[in-house]
């Protein structure tokens, strides 16, 4: 995990002052801003450290249940007739999604700070769970804050983290959702600096946790890329993630970026569509600035008031994005493309009856834009998508969608 | 000399400590604001710190939280804001306003055309709370260039190996958070402000004001015993509050109820001898 890439690799951010480009740094209170850079010098300890690697490792393979398999989507590939799709199934993890593979190496640092409390914002759920999770595993008090409106639609996650042990604070500042769920922590982490480690669900936040998220969810392409090698002997030409914040993207593309054979692209949420102010499409709509410790693209009216984002899928419903993928979109390395709500409903479907995996709704997203694009495709060429999470969590917001009464 | 620095020489000279009040601009509508705004120099304010909404206050509690909001809910912008103080400065031209606000608004703005307006709108310093010291080269240049004070806030976890860092881009005065938390929620002690202002004191000759769980006269005066200047916002707000009508529009005592309180808290700070 030790940074050894070349001054001209695409790999290398960020800087010193934590900047990929333009973008990312420690836009944080003064308070925080000791911690900050506490947390940093441990995390650059921690991965000088074989030992850290080495229990990491450990977790990840005998809990966690890495290496998560590449699936060939064969029915799914006859149905869209065109190049050959291949599923990252990081919903085969522990909790259902990719988010614990972060928190397994948040929680290990936070243990090796000797901090004793443990704090984390969610949206969907899904990295509430799994903070929850690894709490629960290491014998942390965790509480987590989740927008009130969240905590409404996403009850079963709720319950959940309760069974967990976790302490589940509803937030009704603001719109309610996972933005001011992240507020709500920060404030919480500025009143407990001493003892607490926030555990950040995405890569955002103040350096360094958009590269050390970054880095713990580096994992999946790193295993897609030696899988492909091995069934395929060859780079894939393109692999698909959906993003909100955009964890498991880069986690899937940081490994690619200096294949530049390999067509990166991700796919942010474009709710009722992007030309209505019900999106959550940060790089397609958004412009730069500075939330929540980092500058990044975000969706804000002209006078820099955040806006409020929208998805059908909770876990994308954020109005900004990590700032490498501000970075990466900017020099053009990474395409940002966008599905509705609407596509990724009918995606989530073809994936249920082609393949017999039941996908969570974020994504449902990045396979939409694969339904689009494979079958311009020669059936030469090889996708791996990005099968982040699964969508038991999603059945209730499906059906309400689709107009069925459970 | 700035009026920042004048007003701190003057009160020195008079052998006192300031009272900071804090209004958050168009809290709840325009006209309110602007009165208490108006009313606050002769109810016994020495400096004046106004908010700018904004919609993500990461470091302010409920109390600031709601007045921002009910501000933005009426259509609070950053231009506003710098209006409002270019209409007080039309009848005081003495009393220094400093604007705390966070990033994103003024980034919005762009920040060399933000220093600009503030400072020809009569701002005299600037506290941007998510803007460390490891990000001020964002706005130093233009501040500096147009006069404006950059205040940084100086927190109990800032350890004397870091304060050289914090106060090395300081001027007007220093901003002493004084407890791990947000705005308007706990409250330090004398004997903890007895401890942390002089070490503060041992790395700058700037005065320094103590914020952050500032309610009382009583903690008022026990702030400015132990520094130079103390700043009140959640108490006010809280009794501005107290006074809105169900449907949070201001009531006929909204004005006067905040400068009394004013008043009461000036009374207390000119009472402590330094």
């Amino acid at each position: 995990m030790l940074n050894t890439f070349g001054a001209n690799s695409l790999r290398s951010g960020p800087d010193a002052r934590g900047r990929f480009g333009e973008f990312g740094g420690r836009f944080v209170a003064e308070t925080l801003m000791p911690l900050i850079l506490e947390v940093e010098a441990a995390y650059n300890a921690a991965k000088a450290d074989p030992s850290f690697q080495r229990e990491l490792d450990a977790y990840l393979k005998d809990y966690v249940g890495r290496p998560s398999p590449l699936w060939f989507a064969q029915r799914l590939t006859k149905a869209l007739g065109g190049a050959k799709v291949y599923f990252k199934r990081d919903e085969l993890n522990h909790t259902g999604a990719h988010k614990i593979n972060s928190c397994m190496g948040q929680i290990i640092l936070a243990k090796r700070m000797g901090k004793t409390r443990i704090i984390a914002e969610t949206g969907a759920g899904q990295h509430g769970v799994a903070t929850a999770t690894v709490a629960a595993l290491f014998g942390l008090p965790c509480t987590v804050y989740m927008g009130a409106t969240d905590v409404a639609r996403q009850a079963p996650n709720v319950f959940r983290m309760k069974l967990l042990g976790a302490e589940v604070k509803p937030v009704t500042s603001g719109a309610s959702t996972l933005k001011d769920a992240m507020n709500e922590a920060l404030r919480d982490w500025v009143s407990n600096v001493r003892d607490t480690f926030y555990i950040i669900g995405t890569v955002a936040g103040p350096h360094p946790y958009p590269q050390m998220v970054r880095d713990f969810q580096s994992v999946i392409g790193e295993e897609a890329k030696a899988q492909m090698h091995a069934v395929e002997g060859r780079l894939p030409d393109m692999c698909v993630a959906a993003i909100g914040g955009g964890s498991n993207a880069m986690g899937l593309f940081h490994p690619f970026l200096d294949d530049a054979s390999v067509r990166l692209v991700g796919v942010e949420a474009a709710g009722h569509g992007l030309d209505t102010l019900q999106h959550a499409a940060s790089l397609s709509r958004g412009r730069p600035g500075v939330l929540h410790g980092n500058r990044t693209f975000l969706l804000q009216d002209e006078d820099g008031q955040i806006q409020e984002a929208h998805s059908i899928s909770a876990g994308l419903d954020y109005p900004g994005i990590g700032p490498e993928h501000s970075w990466l979109h900017d020099i053009g390395r990474v395409e940002y493309v966008s599905a509705t709500d609407t596509e990724a409903l009918d995606a989530f479907q073809l994936c249920t009856r082609t393949e017999g995996i039941i996908p969570a709704l974020e994504p449902a997203h990045a396979l939409a834009h694969v339904a689009k694009i494979a079958p311009a495709m020669s059936p030469e060429q090889i996708i791996i998508m990005n099968l982040c999470g699964r969508g038991d969590k999603d059945i209730f917001t499906v059906a309400e969608a689709l107009g069925v009464t459970l | 000399m700035s009026r920042i620095a004048a007003r701190f020489a003057t009160l020195k000279a008079e052998g006192r400590g300031a009272l900071i009040p804090f209004l958050e601009a168009w809290d709840p509508d325009p006209a309110t604001s602007m009165e208490i705004l108006r009313g606050m120099p002769a109810a016994g304010a020495d400096l004046i710190e106004i908010g700018c909404p904004f919609t993500d206050p990461m470091a302010d509690g409920p109390t600031v939280q709601l007045a921002g909001r009910r501000a933005l809910n009426v259509g609070a912008t950053m231009v506003h804001t710098l209006a409002m103080v270019r209409e007080f400065r039309t009848e005081n031209n003495e009393i220094p306003i400093v604007l705390m606000g966070y990033l994103n608004p003024i980034l919005s703005y762009g920040t060399a055309r933000f220093c600009t307006d503030a400072a020809a709108s009569g701002v005299d310093g600037l506290i941007i709370v998510d803007l460390p010291s490891e990000e001020a080269d964002l706005m130093a240049a233009d501040a500096a260039k147009n006069g404006l004070d950059i205040i940084r806030l100086v927190a109990p976890t800032t350890d004397e190996a870091r304060l050289p860092l914090v106060l090395a881009g300081s001027s007007g005065f220093v901003y002493y958070v004084s407890i791990t938390g947000v705005t308007g929620t706990r409250t330090a002690s004398g004997a903890e402000l007895a401890d942390a202002i002089p070490r503060i004191r041992k790395f700058t000759d700037l005065p320094i004001a103590v914020g952050f769980g500032v309610r009382s006269p009583a903690q008022a005066a026990a702030a400015v015993a132990a520094a130079d200047g103390a700043v009140v916002a959640s108490a006010l707000i809280d009794n501005m509050v107290s006074s809105l009508t169900p449907e949070g529009k201001a009531g006929p005592d909204s004005v006067r109820i905040v400068l009394d309180q004013v008043r009461e808290l000036a009374e207390a700070v000119r009472a402590v001898r330094k």
